[in-house]
């Protein structure tokens, strides 16, 4: 028996079928993944999200604190409600957790990190915290329900409390409102336009039954896996873990040098690494029948003619492509095409960014 | 529920078998194999005229989820494989007793085919594997 959502009786209700996932009882599918990936894609999908830990810091120097704790620069919000993808790393630069912190004033920010990584994240947080005097608070009063895909935000917004209909339509991508304790985020983890909600406890699952009767899908995990890797986001455990720094997992773009006086957690270890780094984080895009999957060997054959090894960090079957994508993580390399070993076969794939879908639409060029 | 047709012949690994007028055995995964799986994307059918012996992996499944393995519900000679699959894996989920065949082989020890379940023990099978 596993920790349960306050939505847990609803995915009963709609067949969800249940697996544990990090200690937590959570709907891996409702009888489809495919059916739901695709619905997002195409019109709206809700997803569970409330086992994702909520974390409130407060403090007069609670953005010291932020600028200290995370690769990304916190000073980059100046509005509220503006949004902040970033890394937390440790003092050799791996990566303890991803999360996204929102600016709520400039005494109190939001963090929302990984189930899986809830009891070391918030050890590690508090440790940090502990010099800047800032107040950390879980809010295990909130629910969260991520509503995704194209027609998300116009079905979901009618159907919030009144005083926030109006202004969270008119969210901007990666901004965020709040009102009564109820906080709606025009961000997401499928590629799709949408809101992410968290809202007390009690009020998760009407908002679920509104949302189902207005032809919201309930979409899985399984969904939410496939959608995020078409969408190139990276999945923390998988993708990157604390042996892995930004640079290796393709989020480099998450780590500001700027200014450079900024003394993160984890900036000497990235500064002495950066400029030898002999990997690559790229897209494959399977080009023969069969499904990549992760650890799967990838064989690059370089210039000279000799080959390297590298390793599929991500894959899966691409129900929007019809053919397997992957993430991986292999030498670095001009070709522009390798092989993965699957079940002792060689199997061609193309090296491309790793982006393979976005706003409903392939990211490919056309072969 | 699922579909259990009684004229099959059924694995503990959840294939099923049916057996043609020429002795030759047709062979798929169960309704409830399929359920298990999710939703399937690729199918590896055996090489016609590879050996196969019995309960040793001769083709796989892939579903959304993950690979898995079918195994050799007799020991024999492949025939045939469902080469339809190849552009709709579907439809071993749609309709995995007649359309969603996998391959066909030639028996080569009739007396394995009394060790399989009728569809009555298969179902008792199934039963006690979900208490």
């Amino acid at each position: 028996m596993g920790k349960k959502t306050p939505l847990y009786e609803c995915h009963l209700e709609m067949n969800g079928k249940i697996v544990d996932f990090s200690g937590w009882d959570m709907p891996i599918h409702y009888g489809s993944q495919l059916n739901e990936h695709k619905q997002v894609r195409a019109e709206a999908g809700m997803f569970d999200v409330s086992h994702m830990t909520v974390l409130d810091m407060q403090g007069d120097n609670v953005k010291g604190f932020l600028s200290t704790l995370l690769a990304n620069d916190i000073a980059r919000l100046t509005q509220p409600g503006k949004a902040l993808y970033s890394c937390m790393l440790n003092e050799n630069g791996g990566v303890i957790d991803d999360l996204i912190t929102y600016y709520m004033n400039d005494t109190f920010y939001r963090t929302v990190v990984n189930a899986a990584t809830r009891i070391k994240d918030i050890a590690w947080i508090t440790k940090v915290a502990h010099d800047f005097d800032v107040t950390i608070t879980e809010r295990t009063d909130l629910a969260m329900i991520a509503v995704q895909g194209p027609k998300a935000r116009d079905i979901a917004s009618k159907l919030l409390p009144s005083d926030l209909q109006a202004s969270s339509l008119a969210l901007k991508p990666f901004f965020a409102v709040e009102s009564n304790n109820t906080f709606v985020a025009r961000t997401g983890y499928t590629g799709e336009d949408g809101f992410e909600i968290m809202l007390p406890n009690d009020d998760a699952a009407p908002l679920w039954r509104k949302l189902a009767a207005a032809g919201v899908k309930p979409s899985g995990l399984g969904a939410r896996d496939t959608l995020r890797l078409e969408a190139g986001m990276n999945l923390y455990g998988t993708d990157m873990d604390e042996s892995i720094t930004p640079l290796e997992c393709g989020l480099n773009w998450t780590v500001a040098w700027e200014p450079s006086e900024r003394n993160f957690i984890g900036r000497q270890a990235l500064e002495a690494k950066k400029d030898n780094i002999d990997t690559q984080f790229s897209g494959l895009l399977l080009l023969d029948k069969g499904v990549i999957r992760n650890h799967q060997k990838v064989i690059v054959e370089q210039a000279d003619g000799s080959t390297s090894e590298g390793e599929v960090t991500s894959g899966t079957f691409s129900p929007t492509l019809g053919q397997s994508i992957a993430m991986a993580r292999i030498p670095k390399t001009k070709a522009d095409r390798c092989w993965i070993e699957i079940r002792g076969k060689k199997l061609a794939a193309k090296i491309i960014k790793p982006v393979f879908v976005r706003n409903g639409k392939s990211c490919i060029e056309p072969r | 529920m699922s579909n259990i047709p009684t004229e099959l012949k059924y694995s503990q690994t959840h294939e099923w078998i049916e057996i043609a007028h020429d002795g030759t055995g047709t062979v798929g995964i169960t309704d409830h194999a399929q359920e298990l799986l999710g939703d399937i994307v690729f199918v590896e059918v055996p090489e016609i005229g590879s050996e196969v012996s019995r309960e040793e992996p001769c083709a796989v499944v892939e579903s959304v989820k993950a690979a898995s393995d079918i195994y050799a519900i007799v020991t024999g000679e492949i025939i045939e494989g469902n080469e339809e699959l190849a552009d709709a894996p579907e439809t071993v989920n749609s309709n995995p007793y007649i359309d969603g065949w996998i391959y066909k082989i030639k028996i080569a020890d009739e007396s394995e085919l009394d060790e399989l379940m009728d569809a009555e023990a298969y179902q008792a099978f199934i039963d006690e594997s979900e208490e």
